[in-house]
């Protein structure tokens, strides 16, 4: 088949280019950044969305799923957006900072600005970034991402976001949440930057809090580390939600960086969340988990992308789903070792739990190595609950129900517990009960 | 208490018949030995009584304190009072024993109707049976049964034996992979356990478990029935001569 054929567009499609007509002429942005988004949006229009026949998208088809495309979210006013927030329990009582993000664009005022400014920590808004010259090197300067499709569909439509700057030797005292809101339906794309400064440190959870009606939500964070930095990003992805949840982590490290992230899912009914992370640096370390819950007819996907681009760095990636129902589960993990990357040492292990007969897990773990003196181990599972486990749980008196619980509680906990943030992830507990006593 | 009225059952997947008609009656405050050659069904009964659903029955009756005991889930049949002591305790990774341990008692209690424990009567119950059972506190933080070794994970099924406070304990086979000071420790938590109201059924091939833990009657299964029923020194007997009489009978 020849790729460059025109399409035939899908209802999604033509109604994304409706949307693009209708609304570049009013995006953010300078010249260059318009261009960006024609580049962008071009590839859309030629190839269509992400489907099946794109290797990265075989088991995610996009372009099946999304029946229509809604027009984006317009501006909302920080009251909608403060009831929303009102009604948030992500993180209970944990101290920490917030920063929100409404309908695609930086609320200042419900914001702690002041609180981080003093911590070192400033706040400007991405899509008054986009603007000023030398804002399309916003889109363009992490490299990884640059073919995938939401990818450009975000750059084509990217409404606003955040960029976070952490000053050089700053270790921020609490956890910063950076809260996306939906203060009224329509579809959302953010973008949100985050630069650390040499040897800082941050605490980064990421929450999306709202309802966007039939517009999905496409949201990139790109996260830059200067040398010996560190970044923990717990990322949720929860919510039922008929509208698909896309997100993609874009990540540069430097030498001696540590990056730690937990993507958690469950509750939406197409998720994808895929992570592209570069080392740039030696001696650096990823430490990458992902807890998945899937029900219903929903699809989960966590893809991820490491670099070793660069000597002497370790990456460890530990993937843990559970599937009930129909659900189907995706986990596409690789691994470039690149020719002179030689010290490398990384470690890959996705283990899915089948709670029915008919879910599905797509497990794909890839390796590629250039290098010759590497340490790289991968590894992959998909089993049901052992029964052994569940009768001794039930000869203790315990009923079948909370032993499933019991089980699939200590197979999630694996992968927390190894990614640590004990106060941050104290709560996710109760979100595994709540899911399991709604399936 | 138990009631076994000509029960016969077979593995659920290849219908192999494993138990062809066995008899028993233990009354309370009873100590019963079931002895018997590899194979003859001794792990099936146990199995049988506890629920597990690899077994079918075709045949005959189960009574717990006069209630049909065959047709209640395990978790019922635990929280009205059976036991079994596994042969081989299962490891549960991401489980920590403690956690487990609540777990189980209150989930027992809230079936009987019961409030659940609180926290400090918790750990007071947990700490009295540990020392007497030699467990640790480190042991008890563990995930459960996980990196025990042989003698601690049947010095942890009697643990949760003692605060469970079970009417009827089955132990299967809980003498094997016991070195003499730990088979010393457990029978000595079992002993402690033996009352009035309490029965016990104590699976083994060996009559040395038996000096340690002392019953009131002996049953010796074959081939998937009791062929012999006498005292004490009838595990005496078969010590010094085996089991081929017996095995001979039955066939």
């Amino acid at each position: 088949m020849n790729a460059n054929a025109p399409i035939k567009h899908t209802q999604a499609e033509n109604d994304l280019l409706d949307r693009f007509d209708s609304t570049k002429a009013s995006l953010a942005g300078s010249v260059a950044v318009s261009a960006l988004r024609e580049a962008a949006f071009g590839r859309i229009r030629d190839r269509g969305l992400p489907h099946r026949r794109v290797e990265e998208y075989k088991y995610s088809d996009l372009r099946a799923y999304l029946k229509s495309a809604a027009p984006l979210a317009g501006a909302t006013d920080a009251a909608s957006a403060k009831s929303v927030l009102d009604n948030l329990d992500s993180y209970g009582e944990l101290d920490r900072h917030r920063i929100v993000v409404a309908n695609g664009s930086f609320l200042p005022e419900l914001s702690d600005v002041a609180a981080l400014a003093e911590e070192g920590v400033t706040l400007t808004d991405f899509s008054e970034a986009l603007a000023k010259e030398g804002g399309a090197q916003l889109l363009t300067a992490p490299k990884s991402g640059e073919s995938d499709g939401v990818v450009a569909l975000n750059t084509a439509f990217v409404q606003g976001g955040v960029v976070l700057t952490v000053q050089a030797g700053v270790e921020v005292s609490k956890p910063v949440e950076l809260v996306q809101v939906a203060g009224s339906s329509g579809a959302q794309v953010t973008r949100n930057r985050v630069v650390l400064g040499e040897g800082s440190q941050l605490r980064l959870l990421e929450t999306f809090a709202g309802d966007t009606g039939e517009g999905e939500l496409n949201a990139v964070f790109d996260y830059d580390l200067a040398d010996k930095a560190t970044l923990a990003s717990t990322r949720l992805i929860v919510g039922k939600s008929d509208a698909a949840r896309l997100f993609t982590t874009i990540a540069t490290l430097g030498a001696e960086s540590l990056f730690k992230s937990l993507g958690f899912i469950a509750g939406p009914r197409f998720a994808r969340n895929q992570q592209f992370i570069n080392f740039t640096g030696e001696n650096s370390n990823a430490k990458i988990y992902g807890v998945t819950m899937a029900g219903g007819d929903a699809l989960a996907d966590q893809t991820l992308v490491v670099d070793h681009a660069v000597p002497h760095c370790n990456s460890r990636e530990f993937f843990k789903t559970v599937l009930d129902g129909r659900a189907k589960g995706v986990y596409q993990g690789r691994i470039n070792v690149a020719q002179h990357a030689q010290k490398t040492d990384g470690e890959m292990m996705t283990q899915a739990l089948l709670l029915s007969e008919d879910a599905e897990m797509a497990n794909k773990p890839e390796l590629e190595i250039f290098a010759d003196d590497v340490l790289c181990a991968h590894g992959a599972t998909s089993g049901q609950i052992d029964e052994d486990l569940l009768f001794y749980l039930r000869a203790r008196g315990i009923p079948e129900d909370e032993a499933k619980t019991l089980l699939v509680l200590a197979f999630l906990s694996e992968a927390i517990e190894e990614y640590g943030e004990d106060d941050v992830t104290e709560g996710l507990e109760e979100r595994v009960r709540d899911w399991l006593a709604a399936h | 208490m138990l009631e076994i009225k000509n029960l016969h059952a077979r593995i659920a997947e290849d219908e192999t018949e494993i138990l062809r008609g066995v008899n028993l009656t233990v009354k309370p405050g009873e100590v019963h030995a079931i002895m018997g050659p590899n194979g003859s069904g001794k792990s099936t009964l146990s199995y049988v009584l506890a629920g597990k659903d690899d077994y079918e029955i075709t045949e005959g009756e189960v009574l717990f304190n006069g209630e049909n005991m065959l047709e209640m889930e395990p978790d019922e049949r635990a929280a009205a009072g059976m036991f079994l002591a596994f042969q081989y305790p299962i490891e549960i990774p991401g489980v920590a024993t403690m956690e487990f341990l609540k777990t189980a008692m209150n989930a027992q209690r809230k079936a009987r109707g019961e409030e659940a424990l609180s926290i400090p009567e918790f750990m007071k119950r947990v700490k009295a049976a540990a020392a007497h059972l030699n467990v640790s506190m480190d042991m008890l933080k563990r995930p459960l049964n996980v990196g025990f070794s042989g003698g601690e994970k049947k010095r942890a099924e009697i643990l949760q034996m003692s605060l469970l406070e079970p009417k009827l304990c089955v132990l299967d086979e809980t003498d094997s992979g016991l070195d003499i000071d730990a088979l010393r420790i457990v029978s000595e938590g079992v002993n402690k356990l033996r009352a009035p109201d309490r029965a016990m059924v104590v699976i083994t091939h060996y009559q040395r478990l038996l000096d340690h833990i002392v019953p009131d009657v002996v049953h010796v299964l074959s081939r998937g029935r009791i062929v012999k029923t006498g005292d004490k020194d009838l595990a005496l007997e078969l010590e010094k001569n085996g089991y081929a009489d017996y095995i001979d009978t039955a066939a």
